[in-house]
């Protein structure tokens, strides 16, 4: 039973790894694998494709690889915070909250200080407080509202609320922070460049960290909350550093992406399915490998036309059919 | 010897300064090695006493004891160490066998990561023998019976190792072979352990075979503690249900209703047959009185009404009706 494990890490493992070459190789400009392995060694053959790999491509696809496994991993937090199988950080509207912080800052940038903003300090920070704020007043709500589908809705409707705001922000900025904010709204990996990835890292790794730190109470939550407590696990504590972990992990992800959908609550899914388990210990790693490889996969099929499509787009077109055969499958 | 002692408690709610007092100054011990059922009437704060002696609810006044430690300021490992609880709650988690559910009762015991030791292994699976699931110890919890479900949850209890034991109405949702089963399991298992459990149930005439001391709880008077019988020869089963619906038989530990009695028959006759007859009388409406003008003598085969002999209680009945 157990040796499965191993066995399927090394699996998903070796096609992460595949896909991570395969998204640096195929674009509109295909670069072969001895190219880039060439280039990782400092031989560097071609100076553009050496360019385009280095500043482009691979920011692109480690964006790719930490925004999979931020969003799978606050996902599958989320889903045993609510006890609730649809939860994910774009369904209960938290990604929106990122948006209205980015917003505030994207349109109403001329009061802050130039270097804060450009360091995407002022980014990373603005969505991970709006992220978080809406996230504690899901949590507020969800001591009111036990049904799984009334949650989803209020959810939708804090995102609404959120929405609505930045709309009101739009209409009293100026014409070229709403096009920029608009271009951001569409979700894009390749947005991080070298410098704002000095930003991201150490803001996913403590995300990812604390939910591994998290585990053993995360499991003990799947009970329910008065079996947690009968457990000795402080729900509240618990409670508050979760909101936190996802706050971090989908706030800052949403800050330098865009909102993308999906993710979040697809993963953890793929994620259960495969390895058959409910214990975190081994769901969090299986949902940052999954996550990884979707969003991998995403990049790959957005940049294959001449055109980049939106990755918000080919994640819904992958999620939300997962998330009907959710409900589907409850009945 | 007492494991938990409460003085002087005072349970109820208090919601937006209005406090609700459901019981108050109770003084109760409970003993290792014994199974104490926690009965009486809805509305009495069963499930309010159980709640708040685990600590999942602040008493309005008051102090429980544990080991002569106070149990609200410890810290909720401390308690997880103490006190293992079966709740009502329907626990649903996908992907989770019996063992991973019950190995989950392992927590308060193992590091942060979590790891399942060969001997934490041996704890697990000797609660999954006690409760008798070894044959689905590696089967998902959704493909359990109910009554199996609640085994696994008590399982869950056994490997987290506590003194005390608490289960709220862990009988409710079963059918009767799975209540006696549960019952008798539970009583077993204090003896055989010498830990303390306290259940609270709806399953007077269970819990009055099974239970080693009752801990009757009523509306007006408090909470009455002793072992089973004497509580029937004191009458303070009938003070805790009183109606005037029924009343408690102290004969055979049962709720008897109380029938509108309006005619009158006399019965003699065959013992084995009697106690039937005499209940199907009570529904009918007839009072049993010596001499009455109508005489039923049960036989070993029938009923005889003056020269008539009666097959079945149907026709009995239906005879009685007519001659009166």
């Amino acid at each position: 039973m157990k040796n499965r494990f191993p066995i399927l890490f090394f699996f998903l493992f070796l096609v992460t790894i595949g896909l991570f070459f395969a998204d640096l190789a195929w674009g509109s400009i295909h670069i072969s694998i001895s190219e880039i392995l060439l280039v990782f060694f400092g031989k560097g053959a071609d100076g553009i494709n050496s360019e385009i790999l280095l500043n482009f491509r691979l920011p692109k696809a480690i964006t790719a690889i930490l925004a999979g496994a931020s969003l799978s991993v606050a996902g599958l937090m989320m889903q045993t915070l609510f006890r609730n199988s649809l939860a994910d950080p774009y369904i209960l509207g938290v990604s929106s909250g990122a948006s209205l912080g980015v917003a505030v800052v994207m349109m109403a940038a001329s009061v802050l200080p130039v270097s804060f903003v450009s360091s995407g300090w002022a980014l990373i920070l603005a969505a991970i407080l709006g992220a978080s704020v809406v996230l504690l007043l899901v949590v507020g709500v969800s001591f009111k509202v036990q049904n799984a589908v009334s949650l989803l809705i209020v959810g939708l409707m804090f995102g609404t609320i959120a929405g609505s705001l930045v709309s009101v922000i739009q209409n009293f900025s100026n014409p070229d922070a709403v096009k920029l904010f608009i271009i951001w709204t569409f979700g894009s990996l390749s947005s991080v460049t070298w410098s704002y990835m000095h930003v991201l890292l150490p803001v996913v790794l403590v995300g990812i960290g604390m939910a591994f730190f998290l585990q053993k109470r995360l499991d003990g939550l799947l009970l329910g909350e008065n079996y947690a407590r009968g457990l000795g696990v402080s729900v509240v504590r618990t409670r508050i550093l979760i909101v936190i972990a996802t706050g971090l992990l989908a706030g800052g992800i949403t800050a330098f992406t865009g909102p993308i959908a999906f993710v979040g609550v697809a993963i953890p899914h793929i994620a259960r399915g495969l390895f058959r388990t409910s214990s975190h210990k081994i769901l969090l790693p299986a949902s940052v490998l999954c996550g990884a490889a979707l969003l991998l996969v995403c990049d790959i099929i957005s940049q294959m036309p001449t055109y980049t499509l939106p990755i918000n787009t080919i994640s819904a077109l992958f999620g939300a059919p997962i998330i009907i055969w959710i409900i589907l499958k409850r009945k | 010897m007492s494991i938990l002692t409460t003085q002087n408690l005072s349970i109820g709610y208090s919601k937006k300064g209005k406090t609700s007092i459901i019981q108050s100054d109770l003084n109760l011990r409970l003993r290792a090695g014994e199974l104490v059922c926690l009965i009486g009437p809805n509305g009495s704060g069963k499930s309010t006493l159980l709640r708040t002696l685990a600590s999942l609810q602040k008493p309005l006044s008051g102090k429980t004891l544990i080991d002569e430690k106070e149990i609200s300021k410890l810290k909720h490992r401390e308690k997880a160490l103490l006190i293992s609880l079966v709740l009502t709650e329907r626990v649903e988690i996908d992907n989770t066998t019996v063992y991973n559910l019950v190995a989950l009762g392992r927590h308060p015991h193992s590091n942060w990561w979590g790891n399942v030791t060969d001997e934490e292994d041996d704890i697990i699976n000797e609660a999954i023998k006690m409760v008798h699931l070894e044959h689905k110890a590696h089967q998902n919890i959704n493909e359990l019976s109910d009554g199996e479900r609640q085994r696994a949850m008590i399982a869950k209890a056994l490997a987290q190792d506590t003194p005390i034991i608490m289960l709220d109405e862990p009988t409710a949702h079963l059918d009767l072979p799975n209540r006696v089963e549960i019952m008798l399991l539970l009583h077993r298992l204090a003896h055989k352990t010498q830990k303390a459990i306290l259940l609270s149930t709806h399953e007077l005439d269970l819990a009055l075979q099974a239970a080693d001391r009752i801990w009757l709880i009523s509306n007006n008077h408090g909470v009455e503690c002793g072992v089973p019988e004497d509580l029937v020869f004191n009458g303070f089963f009938n003070r805790a249900f009183e109606s005037k619906a029924y009343f408690f038989n102290a004969a055979n530990g049962n709720f008897s209703m109380n029938y509108p009695m309006t005619k009158s028959v006399w019965v003699s006759g065959d013992k084995t047959r009697m106690y039937w007859t005499l209940r199907a009388l009570a529904r009918a409406g007839f009072m049993v009185v010596e001499d009455a003008k109508v005489h039923i003598l049960v036989t070993e085969i029938g009923w005889e009404i003056g020269d008539k002999l009666i097959p079945s209680v149907e026709e009995l009945l239906l005879e009685l009706e007519q001659s009166l």
